[in-house]
């Protein structure tokens, strides 16, 4: 079965009782055992839900993985990926990534005795450099958030196996539909569920999906034993977001495409950061490890005292923080999304003031440049 | 005229405090967006991502502050991710002590997954004041208490507690799941942190997995809040709503589920097939004394030994009107075995020198009929 058929099918028969073709929403916290020792594979909610398994194995599934397990957040993902290493433990991870993900592993678990060095992960001969002898991980954010690098998966996935490195990408920016990072040697693939997967902007959820059992076992223990859970109402919904993410993810690539040539030929925009264009160095790499470019465009206004003006201007693009979802959005993520990041770290990547995210939604392309083109001319429409 | 403080019965419904500005609609609306509109990148509106704060959660973590008589308010996706936020404010060669039979789960986080990270645990008998000092060392920074504990009903003197803890500049930590904030309130006892799972009492229908942390201090609310942002383990606002909704009920059920309680423990311990009954509201519990000092009744929880493994098994094989579970504090009466289930954890040595052996069974109370639940365990217990 192709990947958009899986997406479709996901739920489908797991409720043999009733036929529902929607797989049911199980609040239930706790399930009765038909004896002592007996049970029906789900004890207590925490551990194992009907409805938050129906999920994990959906997105097991069309990862590649052998099981997925789905958090609250994003970064009750990425917190629970944490708690597999040990103080003393070294990771290696891209330099231009999420802001939260930046503040937990400096504020957080620095603390707690895990180093981290951040450095460019587009390929190998950038990453090698930062290897020490107790490095556990490479944390790769593919393409990047916000400046959209893209890294060779199959090159670093190499160097991870012959360096014993766990290799995790989060894979919030493409999804499943456009690139499968287990299949190119990634370890486990974390997601945002937030964004693409969900895709609506009206659930929070993470994932992590392991590819080996040995991994899966681990992160199962900590995700029952730290307890940060999705819910079942959040599981249901994150399904049927699945049914629709091959159509959203195709549509909003198109139009983010056609965003992106507009603003490169814009004269109130001074450089667009999309990897579709022939010009992206990432380019040629994500036409070989996946199947678009995604639907997130960053560019540069000619000045940062340009963009509060841009931004009311706006009005069918929504200035919010996320992404991913039917809406299109729009962040200033040196002021949003990457402010927990010493000004010094963005200014060094680019992540300046002038610097405007945008999440292509499901809207018309005609309409979405038009509010850009008037936005952008200054002319308050 | 002085206003009254409304009574938390009152302060559980809500009513005109919650009512929803644009519509008038009881209740705050489910507000599931993820994400909020900016009018300006310089200064984020009240709202702005739903993970650092989201309207629905927020109603019902100030309800939460408020009944437990706190500042601020937390909710978390399950009690263990409110429980690791509350450990994550330790530091590596950070040193807790916590009381010997607490739930599984939190005695599990600390062995297996804090104790990586550089923060030791010694477990102490919190029942005695003498046990608890010993147990302190030069880096302690956290006691965590549960009272009456889990299963045992121990009873812990948390006055005391807190004060031998701040002298020593170590934060306390209250479990107070069992007891809810309708009946014990730690925080006006000198308790810095009170946790809660809130899937029990709280939520009350076994229909939703949900944590809860309420603090006084600003700093402290300033550093959970932080952790709550940072580590994400968040509750949904779908289950924030449910468990508001919950909590409208909580004085109704918990006096109900109370009432039986207290009555099935005065039977059971008049019953010869039953050893011995813990419950914090018979006359010989040896903390009873303590307990109608700091809490104002002895809650729904109530545990018994029935002697032997092959007796307990009977007994769970031969109910009819509880559920065979784990967890506690729904509508459901609930009857779990501890040995096997929350307490499972724990290593076996562990649990038979607290006196979790294997003739040790656990009722929640929930809100059926008394006689209805005695007529099905003392059929049970073959009397």
């Amino acid at each position: 079965m192709r990947i958009d058929t899986r997406l479709v099918r996901a739920g489908l028969g797991t409720d043999p009782q009733t036929g529902a073709v929607s797989t049911p929403i199980h609040p239930s916290a706790t399930f009765a055992h038909p004896g002592l020792g007996r049970s029906t594979g789900f004890d207590y909610s925490r551990t194992a839900n009907p409805t938050r398994r129906v999920l994990e194995q959906a997105l097991a599934e069309v990862e590649g993985g052998v099981r997925a397990f789905a958090f609250p957040s994003g970064m009750a993902a990425l917190t629970t990926l944490c708690l597999l290493f040990r103080p003393g433990d070294h990771l290696v991870a891209s330099d231009d990534l999420y802001g939260g993900t930046y503040r937990l592993l400096e504020r957080v678990f620095r603390e707690y005795g895990l180093e981290v060095t951040y450095t460019d992960t587009t390929a190998p001969e950038w990453v090698e450099p930062a290897l020490r002898p107790n490095t556990r991980a490479l944390l790769v954010e593919n393409p990047t958030n916000p400046l959209l690098k893209v890294a060779d998966l199959e090159a670093l996935g190499r160097l991870a196996r012959d360096r014993g490195l766990v290799f995790v990408v989060d894979s919030t920016f493409l999804t499943p539909y456009l690139q499968r990072p287990l299949e190119l040697g990634a370890d486990i693939v974390v997601h945002s569920a937030t964004k693409f997967l969900g895709g609506h902007n009206d659930l929070l959820a993470g994932i992590l999906v392991a590819r080996e059992p040995e991994w899966a076992e681990r992160i199962e223990f900590l995700h029952n034993t730290t307890g940060a859970v999705l819910d079942p109402f959040s599981s249901w919904l994150l399904v049927r977001s699945l049914k629709t993410l091959a159509v959203r993810v195709e549509h909003q690539c198109r139009t983010a495409e056609k965003v992106a040539r507009f603003l490169l030929g814009h004269p109130g925009v001074t450089r667009v950061y999309y990897p579709g264009l022939p010009d992206h160095p990432g380019r040629q790499i994500l036409e070989r490890q996946a199947r678009g470019f995604g639907a997130m465009v960053s560019f540069r206004l000619r000045g940062a005292h340009e963009v509060p003006g841009f931004l009311e201007r706006l009005r069918l693009v929504t200035f919010a923080e996320s992404l991913g979802g039917a809406e299109t959005l729009v962040t200033v993520p040196s002021r949003q999304t990457h402010c927990d990041m010493p000004s010094e770290v963005r200014e060094r990547l680019g992540v300046t003031d002038d610097l405007v995210r945008l999440s292509v939604g499901l809207e018309g392309s005609e309409d979405l440049i038009e509010d850009l083109d008037r936005a952008l001319q200054g002319e308050s429409g | 005229m002085n206003r009254r403080r409304p009574s938390p019965a009152t302060r559980c419904v809500g009513g005109r405090t919650e009512v929803d500005p644009t519509t008038g609609a009881l209740g705050t609306p489910i507000v599931m967006a993820s994400t909020f509109h900016q009018e300006d990148p310089g200064r984020p509106g009240p709202w702005e991502y739903t993970r650092s704060g989201n309207p629905t959660r927020h109603a019902v973590e100030t309800l939460l502050a408020e009944l437990e008589g706190g500042t601020a308010g937390f909710a978390f996706a399950s009690g263990m991710a409110a429980t690791t936020a509350v450990l994550s404010l330790l530091n590596q060669g950070d040193h807790v002590v916590a009381a010997q039979d607490l739930y599984g789960g939190t005695f599990r986080a600390l062995t297996a997954v804090f104790s990586r990270f550089g923060i030791e645990a010694t477990f102490a008998d919190a029942t005695d004041p003498d046990a608890l000092a010993r147990a302190f060392r030069s880096n302690t920074r956290m006691v965590w208490l549960e009272t009456p504990s889990n299963p045992l009903l121990h009873v812990t003197d948390l006055r005391a507690c807190a004060s031998f803890a701040r002298e020593r500049g170590a934060l306390t930590v209250v479990d107070n799941t069992f007891m809810t904030p309708l009946r014990q309130h730690p925080l006006g006892l000198g308790v810095d942190i009170v946790v809660h799972s809130a899937t029990k009492f709280l939520g009350g229908h076994s229909d939703l997995v949900a944590g809860a942390v309420v603090v006084s201090d600003p700093d402290l609310a300033q550093q959970v809040g932080y952790l709550q942002n940072a580590l994400g383990g968040v509750l949904s606002p779908h289950d924030s709503w449910l468990l508001a909704r919950g909590i409208k009920t909580l004085k109704a059920r918990y006096d109900t589920e109370e009432a039986t309680a207290q009555e099935l423990a005065r039977r059971l311990d008049e019953h010869p097939a039953v050893e011995r009954v813990y419950y914090p509201g018979l006359p010989d519990h040896p903390g009873a004394g303590i307990h109608a000092a700091q809490a104002s009744g002895p809650g729904a929880v109530l545990s018994f030994d029935v002697g032997s493994e092959e007796a307990a098994l009977r007994v769970l094989q031969a109910v009819e009107v509880p559920a065979v579970a784990v967890s506690l504090g729904g509508v459901e009466s609930i009857l779990s075995y501890p040995w096997t289930m929350s307490h499972a954890a724990m290593p076996p040595a562990h649990r038979r020198a607290l006196g979790i052996g294997p003739g040790l069974l656990r009722l929640s109370a929930g809100l059926e009929d008394v006689e209805d639940l005695w007529a099905d365990l003392e059929r049970a217990l073959g009397g």
